[in-house]
């Protein structure tokens, strides 16, 4: 069977002042149909570049290597360069949500009316239809006096309500693929737990494919089937949920894991992962990883390793570095 | 006093509030009513939602806010200093003694001083060094014990990652050497690993120093990990507060349970435990009567619905304070 979305070998390289900066390295995943594929990593890992590519949202600065692709139902997205071919994915089969919900809202028009315009644009409709559609998707997200907030501003609703409406104009299309980049970051945990748990109702009733990026491993052990875990633009390891979170691989894994509190563990000490990431303009050769890690053996040290992921356990994918360095941490 | 170094005393702080110039004037309730004490060299935590009313309690605390009613006492070695009543030469004495280390580190550092001016502001403001050596050695001195670099004391701010400039605002914050550090979401924007780091240096500049902390966070993992004594707020009040490790594991009020069972556990097998509490929190300029929580609790008594009932804490064990309406 294929896959709702595969992305294949992909570079995302940005031309700058200070020259070229990789941000995304040779990174390959894919994301059925129902299925949640979370993307972990910290500050500046690619994790959004990554998200953007799949829509072509990059700035004009940025470029892909020829042999990447991004299969999308058959079609390469990265050969797409009419505007046609763009509405097709953005907004259309794709939807993409935010950590600040006022970036998919225009300040100046009416929630609903932002609702009904992207509809007319994507679905064979008339306004009434349209208008009807949003809100019931208004509804189905859990906001109160749906008519009423159809007319209202984004800045007039409370900071979770906003959060809910964005996730309604998101699915309204009915996308095959929903990009939700950080939408839980800026939440506190009770309104967190409340989108968290709608994400997960919608997702098993539409069967979308959904790609949910955080930087909090809490969330992705609570939302994700499967886990892409990135750093500085590589994905250095991957696999179900489960075997992620408890049995990683990759030191770069476990040291994240040990450094996050663990409300069940308090005697366990917080432990940093020694040093600080390296600025994309020099990425380290060989291992991404092997300026921190704390295992490295002498050649993996040198960077005289390449970056490869090897299948450890039936779809446990880790960097091959990560094995070799790593056995004994 | 005794162990405490600070004295909360009844504490209300409200704002006005008019949505335009022919409405009625209206009371934003912030902080109410609220008792605490702080003792010498506790980690005491604050945690609650968004708009709880934490910063506005810190910053009165610090006598950055008006007090409305009640009143708080700093316990220094020979005197007590009553916030609410305090001459110009206090105010100033007190201002060394008890410093905020800010949430945004970005923000709060201005990008045309380099680290070594950010760092001896404070310094030079309060007239505390009497010659540029003098400040530089403090600099220096308090620097090291950030583990910021000397070389690093001559660059700029936007040269530095968020760890590194979180480092520099504790720098800044501690130079003065004060005895008491208000930290207000001072990790919440960073990536789990530097924010280890940053809570290890914080403990170990505890007990290097001596300092008392009020911590202030909407992370309760964190909290759990750092803090002693927690209290947790809601809508103005403190509906619970304790030993950090018994209230945790012990959880009286229903709001710290919903609160507690909301955190996303790291465990794929432990899915959807969360008590989903309904709605927001309401809006502080109408606070609904008896208990402030009555809106959202999963599992109101019979009593709790007319909201009659009057807040307070009362003592269930040793130090575990709840408020009393959830108790009865
Ligand atoms: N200067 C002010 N004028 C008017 N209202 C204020 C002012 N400062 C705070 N408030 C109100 O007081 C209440 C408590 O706010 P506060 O900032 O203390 O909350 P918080 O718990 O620190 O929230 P957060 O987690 O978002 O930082 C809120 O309703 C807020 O809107
Ligand atoms: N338009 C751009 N121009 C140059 N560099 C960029 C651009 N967008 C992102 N980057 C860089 O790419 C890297 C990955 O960024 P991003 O995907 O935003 O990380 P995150 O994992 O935090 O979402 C970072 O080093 C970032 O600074
Ligand atoms: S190569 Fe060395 S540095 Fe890289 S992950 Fe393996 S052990 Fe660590
Ligand atoms: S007092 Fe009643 S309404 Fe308030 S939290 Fe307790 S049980 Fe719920
Ligand atoms: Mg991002
Ligand atoms: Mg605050």
């Amino acid at each position: 069977m294929s896959h709702l979305l595969e992305v294949k070998n992909l570079d995302v390289k940005f031309d700058t002042d200070e020259g070229r900066i990789t941000a995304v390295e040779n990174i390959s995943l894919s994301v059925d149909q129902g299925e949640v594929l979370g993307i972990v990593g910290e500050s500046g890992s690619g994790k959004s570049v990554t998200a953007k590519s799949i829509m072509k949202l990059n700035p004009g600065n940025t470029s892909y290597n020829e042999d990447a692709e991004i299969i999308l139902d058959n079609e390469n997205i990265l050969q797409f360069t009419s505007k046609q071919d763009l509405k097709k994915i953005r907004g259309g089969k794709v939807s993409m949500i935010f950590q600040e919900p006022m970036a998919s809202f225009a300040p100046a028009i009416k929630i609903g009316a932002q609702m009904v315009e992207q509809l007319l644009i994507h679905k064979n409709i008339n306004n009434d239809e349209a208008k009807s559609i949003s809100i019931n998707m208004l509804k189905r997200v859990g906001i109160a006096d749906a008519e009423k907030r159809f007319n209202q501003y984004a800045f007039e609703l409370s900071g979770g309500m906003r959060q809910r409406a964005m996730i309604a104009m998101a699915l309204s299309t009915m996308p095959k693929l929903l990009l939700a980049d950080e939408p839980t970051t800026a939440l506190d945990v009770t309104i967190q737990a409340q989108v968290i748990n709608l994400i997960k109702d919608i997702i098993k009733e539409y069967q979308m494919g959904v790609i949910f990026i955080t930087h909090d491993l809490g969330v992705i052990a609570q939302v994700a089937d499967h886990v892409a875990v990135m750093y500085l633009g590589s994905v250095v390891e991957k696999g179900p949920v489960n075997e992620i979170l408890k049995n990683p691989k990759h030191p770069y894994t476990k040291g994240l894991l040990q450094a996050l509190p663990d409300i069940n563990n308090l005697d366990a000490p917080l432990s940093p992962i020694p040093g600080n990431i390296p600025s994309p303009l020099d990425r380290p050769t060989g291992c991404v990883f092997r300026t921190r890690c704390p295992h490295h053996n002498p050649e993996g040290k040198d960077g005289k390793i390449e970056m490869k992921l090897i299948e450890v356990e039936p779809g446990h994918w880790v960097d091959q570095c990560g094995i070799q360095c790593g056995q004994n941490g | 006093m005794g162990d405490n170094l600070i004295s909360v005393n009844n504490v209300s702080v409200n704002f006005d509030y008019q949505e335009n110039f022919i409405s009625k004037k209206q009371k934003i309730h912030a902080v109410n009513n609220i008792n605490i004490k702080i003792k010498k060299g506790s980690f005491f935590g604050l945690v609650g939602e968004s708009g709880s009313g934490k910063t506005t309690l810190g910053r009165a605390i610090l006598g950055a806010n008006k007090i409305s009613s009640g009143n708080v006492i700093f316990h220094d070695d020979e005197r007590d200093y009553d916030l609410t009543n305090m001459n110009k030469q206090d105010l100033k004495e007190y201002r060394k003694k008890a410093q905020l280390i800010f949430q945004d580190p970005y923000a709060a550092l201005s990008p045309r001083m380099t680290v070594r001016d950010i760092i001896a502001e404070p310094l030079e403001v309060m007239k505390i060094t009497n010659s540029r050596q003098e400040t530089d050695e403090r600099v220096r001195d308090i620097a090291a014990k950030c583990r910021l670099n000397i070389e690093h004391l001559r660059r700029f701010p936007h040269a530095f990652s968020g760890g590194q400039r979180q480092r520099i605002s504790i720098a800044r914050a501690l130079v003065s050497n004060p005895k008491f550090i208000v930290a207000d979401e001072s990790v919440a924007a960073l990536d789990v690993s530097i924010q280890a780091d940053i809570l290890n240096l914080l403990k170990q500049l505890q007990t290097e120093l001596n300092l008392t902390y009020l911590f202030i966070s909407h992370d309760l993992s964190v909290v759990a990990h750092v803090c002693d004594v927690v209290a947790v707020m809601y809508l103005g009040h403190i509906v619970e507060m304790g030993p950090s490790r018994e209230l945790f594991k012990n959880p009286k009020h229903s709001y710290t349970k919903a609160l507690l069972s909301s955190i996303p556990s790291i465990d794929p097998e432990k899915r959807s435990e969360a008590i989903e509490l309904k709605g927001e929190i309401p809006s502080a300029l109408n606070p609904p009567p008896g208990c402030v929580f009555r809106t959202r609790c999963p599992n109101p008594g019979i009593d709790c619905k007319g909201g009659e009932i009057t807040m307070g804490l009362t003592e269930v064990e040793p130090g575990h304070w709840v408020d009393q309406c959830c108790v009865l």
